[in-house]
């Protein structure tokens, strides 16, 4: 029942608010009440898509303009209710805001301080367009003529109340989010794009939808404003003013918590509202802009992320010393050679006309061990990226059980089955070890929901021997530990293919035994491996097959002890001797 | 369809507008490259410049260049602060862009507190004066920050390719420890960096100043159109800003003769957005 304590709280507080004017207060204590839902409601929108998934917009002004726009044009000069005015103002910057996604977000490099920029520009092609249309012209639109409905109290009243509403459906939106599968995939793409795509979180789908509501909350918090001010100018609707105040609140308040940039917006609301008049408004400005810099110097979090770290701290168990998997008996099952699971045909990339991949074949069977072998860039991790759907191969198939997965988006080759782990390890650095792996739970072939990811996480952690630090994060593990996270997670993922990218690579002796003897565990549960390594030595003693690439290309395949023999493998190795 | 003599002297506004522009996005494109900085307090360094001089030589009677060569040392102290600031933090990019814009809000505050929101005008022999040549009028302002505009934008450039100095910036913004470990003193550098990039936002401004009516709301008016020319002319590319800034300075004045004034932003943004979505790459 705690769970649901924040929304409950939320919901009694709004229902004692909208009950307000029914007692006839002064009508500045509407407007200001009014001016404060305003602001929780656009800052809480803009954490939807902004403080979840780490895009930070500086175009928030763009859509609350295109919804203030939509009110003033349909409620003065087309004459439409204005109740009707408000959901249009939202589906207008809906729409606005899905166009530019579609595009924007098919750039991969189009994040942080770029995508801000862009935000920020499209903002003022907005306003220049609106206001050499008929949308505005130049002397900016009237809206005093403008009946308002009585709801219950006054007419005046239906503008306080419509304001609480948006504000109250913002944050009850960024509270579900927050549980849901879609918060929890906005998080991942935050702290790392890639991976969460590869893990199978359909990142475009999701930051899509992210960004259509947010738009949509923006668009008609701006329907209702449109009301409020009833004089509606380019230069106001569309100035830094906007952008500049809701990152603000969602920075100060915290972006990545729900009511993080609510917090925010009352503190700022009430540091302006004590500066009015003359000077005290420069003051206030230059208050706000020192309050600012000091947040982002001293809590780059925010005061929720603060509060959140605090919480975390103590429940958080005292520091266990580095644990060791136990060490469990391991039956090496010989295998009969399966069906095969994947097969390469004939993969060909090119980057800028260095061949890193010209044209591999090969097969991997159900229920083997395979190691990938060969010297440094000779194409190992580019296939490791190939098949697991970060690059898209120039030419060649690549089927998995029958499905083509050269063509295929990377959270759908992870929902087929099909994971890997990074060679230096990538966990989503904000999500706790025990969020981290029940992610890969959710996204991956497993697909679970939540409370049953959770289960199978920390099923997983105990294999690995990290349960006691399903609450940690992962800056707190050793490489040693982060490796064993990478592990755990292509395991809660339920993939029937692993692609091990040098799980090795950096581990102490004796930690190499643990992770091979992992590895092994992990096959006898029903997984095929790849297994790309350079200790040979380890390659010797776990690979059923080997093959080599050099140069892009498959130079040996075979059994191991008989592949390493091959002189074409040695010279690859070893120089050009023999070649 | 406007004359020929229009269209002539739209083109050499624009031409004129470009080397501003340039002269405006150097610093910013050289911190941003060089520094990981994006500094939008350069815009309020600029105009904080440019109200020196106002106040030097408008009020208190100076030369208009007695006074930059007063004011651009202070910026130059501005600068070394700002970055000892960003490195005692160590900022990351994108925090250096929510900081700078912290203090480009106060700084704004501060000019309006100080001169007022009302217009200023720095009245000089050189504000007004124009030459005749052929049917086009040649302002002299600004052909002469055109002129400095070039003249910077080369020294800048011969500046990073052949001395030592420049050398190793460079290599201390591809690879800072790799740089460090072959004795590249890093934050040395950035420090002289930065209080040069400031120092540019004192020329910038002084000519700002000369040709300019002032406003505390302008300084936001600016930002658009110079992340437009820095974008658009390669992060660190002095004569990519150059380029940048007069292609984005003829459009404008282009759209504005054969449309009205009040569409020329949109040039500006729908390149900056164009170059976005096609050619992230380019920073």
């Amino acid at each position: 029942m705690r769970r649901y304590l924040p929304a409950g709280v939320l919901t009694g507080v709004a229902l004692a608010l909208a009950g307000l004017p029914l007692a006839h207060p002064p009508a500045f204590v509407e407007s200001i009440l009014y001016l404060v839902f305003f602001w929780i409601a656009l800052a809480t929108s803009w954490t939807i898509l902004s403080g979840y998934s780490g895009y930070f917009s500086f175009g928030h002004g763009a859509f609350f303009g295109a919804g203030m726009y939509t009110t003033a044009n349909l409620a003065g000069p087309l004459g439409v209710p204005f109740l009707w005015t408000v959901p249009a103002a939202g589906c207008a910057a809906l729409l606005l805001g899905l166009s530019i996604g579609a595009v924007v977000f098919r750039v991969r490099r189009l994040r942080g301080e770029l995508f801000a920029l862009l935000s920020l520009a499209v903002t003022f092609v907005l306003a220049t367009i609106v206001l050499n249309t008929r949308l505005d012209g130049g002397p900016g639109v009237y809206l005093s003529g403008v009946k308002l409905p009585k709801l219950y109290a006054s007419p005046a009243s239906t503008i306080y109340l419509l304001g609480l509403s948006v504000a109250f459906a913002s944050l009850i939106a960024a509270w579900l989010m927050r549980r849901s599968k879609l918060g929890r995939g906005l998080f991942a793409i935050s702290d790392d794009e890639d991976v969460a795509e590869v893990m199978g979180v359909p990142t475009f789908g999701y930051k899509l939808a992210a960004f259509g509501l947010s738009c949509f909350l923006a668009g008609a918090a701006g329907g209702v404003h449109a009301i409020f001010v009833f004089y509606v100018t380019v230069a106001e609707t569309f100035s830094i003013t906007v952008p500049l105040y809701v990152v603000l609140m969602g920075v100060l308040g915290g972006a990545r918590h729900w009511i993080g940039p609510a917090i925010g917006a009352v503190f700022i609301i009430g540091v302006t509202y004590s500066f009015v008049g003359g000077d005290w408004a420069l003051a206030g400005r230059a208050a706000v802009g020192l309050i600012f810099i000091l947040a982002i110097l001293f809590l780059p979090q925010g005061v929720m992320g603060l509060v959140a770290t605090k919480c975390r701290r103590r429940r958080a168990p005292p520091e266990a010393a580095a644990t060791t998997a136990p060490a469990l008996p391991v039956v090496r099952t010989l295998l009969p050679p399966g069906p095969v699971l994947l097969s390469c045909e004939d993969v060909q990339l090119a980057f800028r006309g260095v061949r890193a991949l010209a044209g591999v074949s090969l097969d991997v069977r159900e229920g083997e061990i395979l190691g990938l072998v060969g010297p440094n860039g000779s194409g190992k991790s580019t296939l490791t990226n190939v098949i697991s759907g970060y690059y898209r191969p120039d030419a060649g198939r690549i089927l998995f059980r029958g499905k083509d997965l050269a063509r295929e988006p990377g959270h759908r080759i992870a929902r087929l089955g099909v994971a890997r782990t990074y060679q230096i390890p990538r966990p989503f650095a904000r999500l706790s070890v025990g969020e981290n792996v029940a992610l890969s739970a959710m996204f991956g072939a497993a697909g679970l929901d939540r409370e049953a990811a959770e289960r199978r996480a920390r099923e997983c952690l105990d294999f690995v021997g990290l349960g006691d630090r399903a609450d940690a994060l992962p800056t707190a593990l050793n490489l040693h530990q982060r490796k064993f996270l990478e592990l755990a997670r292509v395991l809660a993922s339920g993939a029937r293919l692993i692609l091990l990218d040098e799980v090795l690579a950096g581990l102490a002796p004796s930690e190499i035994d643990n992770a091979l003897d992992l590895v092994r565990r992990i096959r006898a549960n029903g997984a095929t491996i790849v297994f790309i390594e350079h200790n040979m030595r380890a390659v010797l003693a776990l690979a059923d097959r080997v093959v080599v690439l050099n140069y892009g290309q498959l130079i040996a395949a075979g059994l191991p002890h008989e592949v390493m023999r091959q002189p074409e493998v040695v010279a690859a190795y070893l120089g050009g001797a023999h070649a | 369809m406007p004359s020929a003599t229009l269209l002539g002297q739209s083109v050499l506004s624009g031409i004129f507008a470009g080397g501003l522009y340039a002269l405006l996005g150097l610093g910013l494109s050289l911190s941003w490259r060089f520094l990981r900085v994006i500094n939008l307090a350069h815009f309020g360094f600029i105009f904080l410049a440019a109200y020196m001089i106002y106040q030097l030589a408008g009020v208190w009677g100076l030369s208009p260049f007695a006074a930059m060569l007063l004011v651009v040392p202070c910026l130059f102290l501005l600068g070394v602060a700002l970055q000892a600031l960003f490195l005692r933090f160590s900022i990351n990019e994108f925090g250096s862009l929510l900081v700078t814009f912290g203090i480009l809000t106060i700084t704004e505050a501060a000019i309006q507190w100080i001169w007022t929101a009302d217009f200023r005008r720095l009245e000089t022999p050189y504000g007004t004066a124009s030459y005749r040549v052929g049917e086009l009028f040649v302002p002299v302002a600004e052909a002469l920050t055109f002129a400095v505009a070039v003249t910077l934008s080369i020294s800048v450039w011969a500046l990073l390719r052949f001395t030592y100095i420049g050398k190793a910036i460079r290599a201390s913004a591809d690879d800072p420890d790799m740089a460090a470990a072959f004795g590249v003193r890093g934050h040395g550098l950035a420090l002289l960096l930065s209080g040069a990039v400031a120092a540019t936002a004192g020329i910038a401004g002084t000519f700002i100043a000369l040709i300019a009516t002032l406003a505390p709301a302008q300084i936001f008016s600016w930002i658009g159109v110079i992340f437009a020319v820095v974008i658009l002319g390669g992060l660190g590319n002095p004569f990519g800003i150059l380029a940048a800034g007069l292609l984005i300075g003829v459009s404008e004045a282009v759209t504005m003769a054969l449309t009205a004034p009040s569409w020329a932003p949109l040039v500006s943004f729908s390149l900056l957005i164009l170059i976005l979505v096609l050619r992230p790459g380019r920073i």
